[in-house]
């Protein structure tokens, strides 16, 4: 709901160069991004399955993903941005979306990493212990240690402030206890490990007296069931904590200082971590692939709702690269990510019901290889309700961009 | 890649909106409706003074041969401000191209743009046609008035002698797509000027006892008309950079530019109106001037649906 940091970023990413706003304006890539480009898109075309994996959100599904996970960690294309300590690339942020271009075009696997890679590491790298940082990063980037995140309780959606399961200090045992229940955990029933928040202090005001705790699931005291969602998978869970024991050295920043330290994580949700713009154009393109092969585009109307789509995909593209060269100059975005988040998730939701209208009849049936446009459109319409509903994005919008009261 | 302007760049963009704040304030807008010309003339002087307008014109001609990139801020800024001047046609279409120089002003027609504007005043017609580009002074050519609804913008209909084109097709398609380009440029201007001042009016005007800009039925009017503005910009200025580097998709380029600019202006003033209520309905208040200048500017150069259906044939 509220803003963190815009992206986030490994330290390492930013270069606070002056001088480079003495150069003009460049849109084209580097001979190094060009060699890192084509070497990704061969490898991709070598090792992406063909058919496409079963779908990640169920039991079976998910296994089969942990090895492709794997697959990318052993080649070190999981985390390209990372130090390579933690099995990254060190690749610049140039290089990361040149590598979510290929990814995406290629037809690649969802990444079922992704809720720990790219919402819970950024948090880690920003404020993890070194000790944290060692035992956590690269498990999770091998797909070793799997990744939920904990946010939304029963009466606590968009209203994150307002959960209610708490954790308790263990002195003797060096930890906390925590007691209640998370909800529309994505893979929570298949991943390892939780994230999230848990009261600490109940008297502390509302934003106040919340602990971002790390949670190993697979302990007494913790129940997990699977909820199905829209498209028929098992990827939602609810999780239950009773009387569930977090050590000391899985606390995630400072006891009670939670919140902010969660912002940090949701500002990355909302911007271009998590759907960077590589995933747009490709269903872009697939959305004219499927055009091409219909007589139905010869009509008028059809033609340009594909074109906007397709303007509104580069438009993305155009918009990151913009921010991405902010980035690197070292200025910040701010409550921009509210924005992005609106404007993606939207235009998701438009790509697919375009290709469904384009179906026609064929639009309903979910066997045989369009099944992918049914089941992507079911995901696309969950787009603006995660990550802050766009009704909160637009709040944000209004009062932190535009500068509206409040109240 | 790099796609940000240089410190260099955006210091001269606001050097022209200090400039344009100053002189091109509303009131100057409003009495260019009523004046003789439709023109601001202290303005024209100030922006051909500042070099604003032989931006893009050679060095040879006294100009700083400088690019589309150079420009489209300074473009975005006379949008802003609803500027009454032919400063598309001039500098980013004529003046590169050596058909004026100075503080003489070019307006420029074409079958998709078939009014001249501030025609009378100008100095040379520019006739863009599917066989090249004709210059013909505007002493010879036959002008009859015709009233646009923004009545800064005088209009004619204009017939021009026969003669040969000075320019050839590909030069007709640049200078085409420059003038698309510039009207995406000042459309984002525009845009941004109305949502600014409904955010200021939402920020001051009280009803049930509370400012309206506290309502979420605003707050999300605006942050929509916002958010659009943030995706067209980036379009603008890629099809400037495209433009400049003579890269072979920047026609397509300019159209998806012209396409979401014209989309954003379009939100921009429906939202703009809505949120103002009856005070924006009337001409006292100065939104219509921007509002009714954006209506104007949608439809030319190439409206909407023609840009769209020229990326459509790039792309399908």
């Amino acid at each position: 709901m509220a803003a963190g940091p815009p992206y986030n970023l490994t330290p390492r990413q930013v270069d606070c160069s002056t001088l480079a706003r003495l150069v003009p304006m460049d849109l084209t890539f580097s001979p190094a991004e060009e060699t890192f480009r084509a070497e990704v898109r061969a490898w991709l075309a070598t090792n992406v399955a063909d058919p496409p994996l079963p779908s990640g959100d169920t039991a079976e599904g998910f296994a089969a993903h942990l090895e492709w996970e794997r697959k990318l960690f052993d080649a070190r294309y999981a985390v390209v941005s990372w130090p390579a300590e933690f099995g990254g690339r060190d690749a610049s942020l140039w290089e990361w979306l040149i590598f979510e271009e290929e990814y995406w075009l290629a037809g690649a696997p969802q990444r079922v990493t992704q809720n720990g890679i790219f919402l819970l590491a950024p948090t880690i790298f920003e404020f993890g212990t070194p000790d944290q940082q060692q035992r956590i990063l690269r498990s999770m980037a091998s797909g070793a240690q799997t990744w939920c995140q904990g946010w939304s309780e029963p009466n606590a959606g968009s209203d994150l402030a307002g959960i209610t399961s708490r954790a308790v200090r263990d002195d003797a045992g060096g930890g906390w206890r925590i007691t209640g229940q998370k909800t529309w955990t994505t893979r929570g029933a298949f991943c390892t490990h939780l994230f999230g928040l848990f009261k600490t202090d109940l008297d502390a005001p509302r934003h106040n007296g919340m602990t971002y705790l790390l949670v190993d699931l697979a302990q007494p005291g913790i129940t997990v069931r699977p909820v199905e969602r829209l498209d028929g998978d098992d990827g939602f869970a609810e999780v239950f904590f009773d009387d569930a024991f977090v050590p000391d050295d899985m606390v995630l920043g400072g006891v009670n200082e939670g919140w902010s330290i969660a912002m940090a994580t949701t500002g990355s949700e909302r911007g271009l971590t998590l759907r960077s713009p590589g995933r747009f154009l490709a269903t872009a393109r697939r959305l004219i692939d499927l055009a091409r092969e219909q007589v139905a585009v010869a009509d008028t109307a059809t033609r340009d709702r594909i074109v906007d789509a397709w303007i509104d995909a580069e438009a993305y593209r155009w918009q990151t690269f913009a921010t991405v060269t902010d980035i690197v100059d070292g200025k910040a975005a701010g409550a921009a990510s509210s924005m992005v988040k609106l404007f993606w998730s939207e235009l998701d939701v438009r790509l697919h019901e375009i290709a469904l209208d384009l179906l026609g009849p064929h639009a309903e049936l979910v066997d045989g290889e369009l099944a992918a446009w049914m089941k992507g459109y079911q995901f696309a319409l969950s787009g603006p309700i995660y990550a802050g509903t766009n009704e909160i994005q637009r709040n944000v919008v209004a009062e932190r961009v535009l500068g509206l009261p409040r109240r | 890649m790099r796609f940000a302007f240089t410190d260099e760049q955006l210091e001269l963009a606001a050097a022209v909106r200090d400039l344009l704040a100053k002189e091109c304030p509303p009131d100057v807008v409003r009495a260019a409706w009523s004046n003789a010309d439709g023109r601001a003339n202290q303005v024209w002087s100030a922006l051909a003074e500042m070099g604003a307008l032989a931006v893009m014109s050679d060095e040879a001609r006294g100009g700083f041969g400088m690019t589309e990139v150079d420009l489209v801020l300074l473009l975005e800024e006379s949008g802003r401000c609803a500027l009454p001047e032919p400063i598309v046609d001039t500098a980013l279409v004529a003046a590169p191209e050596g058909w004026v120089d100075g503080d003489a002003s070019a307006c420029v027609i074409s079958p998709e743009s078939p009014f001249g504007v501030w025609a009378d005043t100008a100095t040379v017609i520019v006739s863009i046609a599917a066989d090249g580009v004709r210059v013909v002074p505007r002493s010879e050519a036959g002008l009859t008035a015709r009233d646009s609804v923004d009545g800064a913008r005088r209009l004619f209909s204009v017939e021009l002698p026969e003669v040969a084109p000075v320019a050839p097709v590909a030069a007709a398609a640049r200078v085409f797509r420059r003038g698309a380009l510039g009207t995406a440029a000042q459309l984002v201007g525009l845009a941004d000027r109305m949502v600014s001042m409904t955010v200021e009016y939402a920020r001051e005007r009280e009803q049930f006892g509370v400012k309206i800009g506290t309502f979420q039925a605003v707050k999300h009017h605006l942050a929509n008309a916002r958010t659009a503005l943030e995706f067209a910009r980036p379009l603008v200025y890629r099809a400037a950079a495209t433009m400049s580097t003579d890269d072979p998709d920047a026609a397509t380029h300019v159209s998806m530019a012209k396409v979401r600019a014209g989309d954003a202006a379009a939100q921009a003033s429906r939202v703009a109106l809505q949120c103002h209520g009856a005070i924006g309905y009337t001409t006292e208040y100065d939104l219509h001037l921007f509002m009714k200048r954006a209506w104007a500017l949608e439809r030319a150069w190439g409206d909407t649906s023609w840009h769209r259906r020229a990326v459509g044939r790039a792309i399908l």
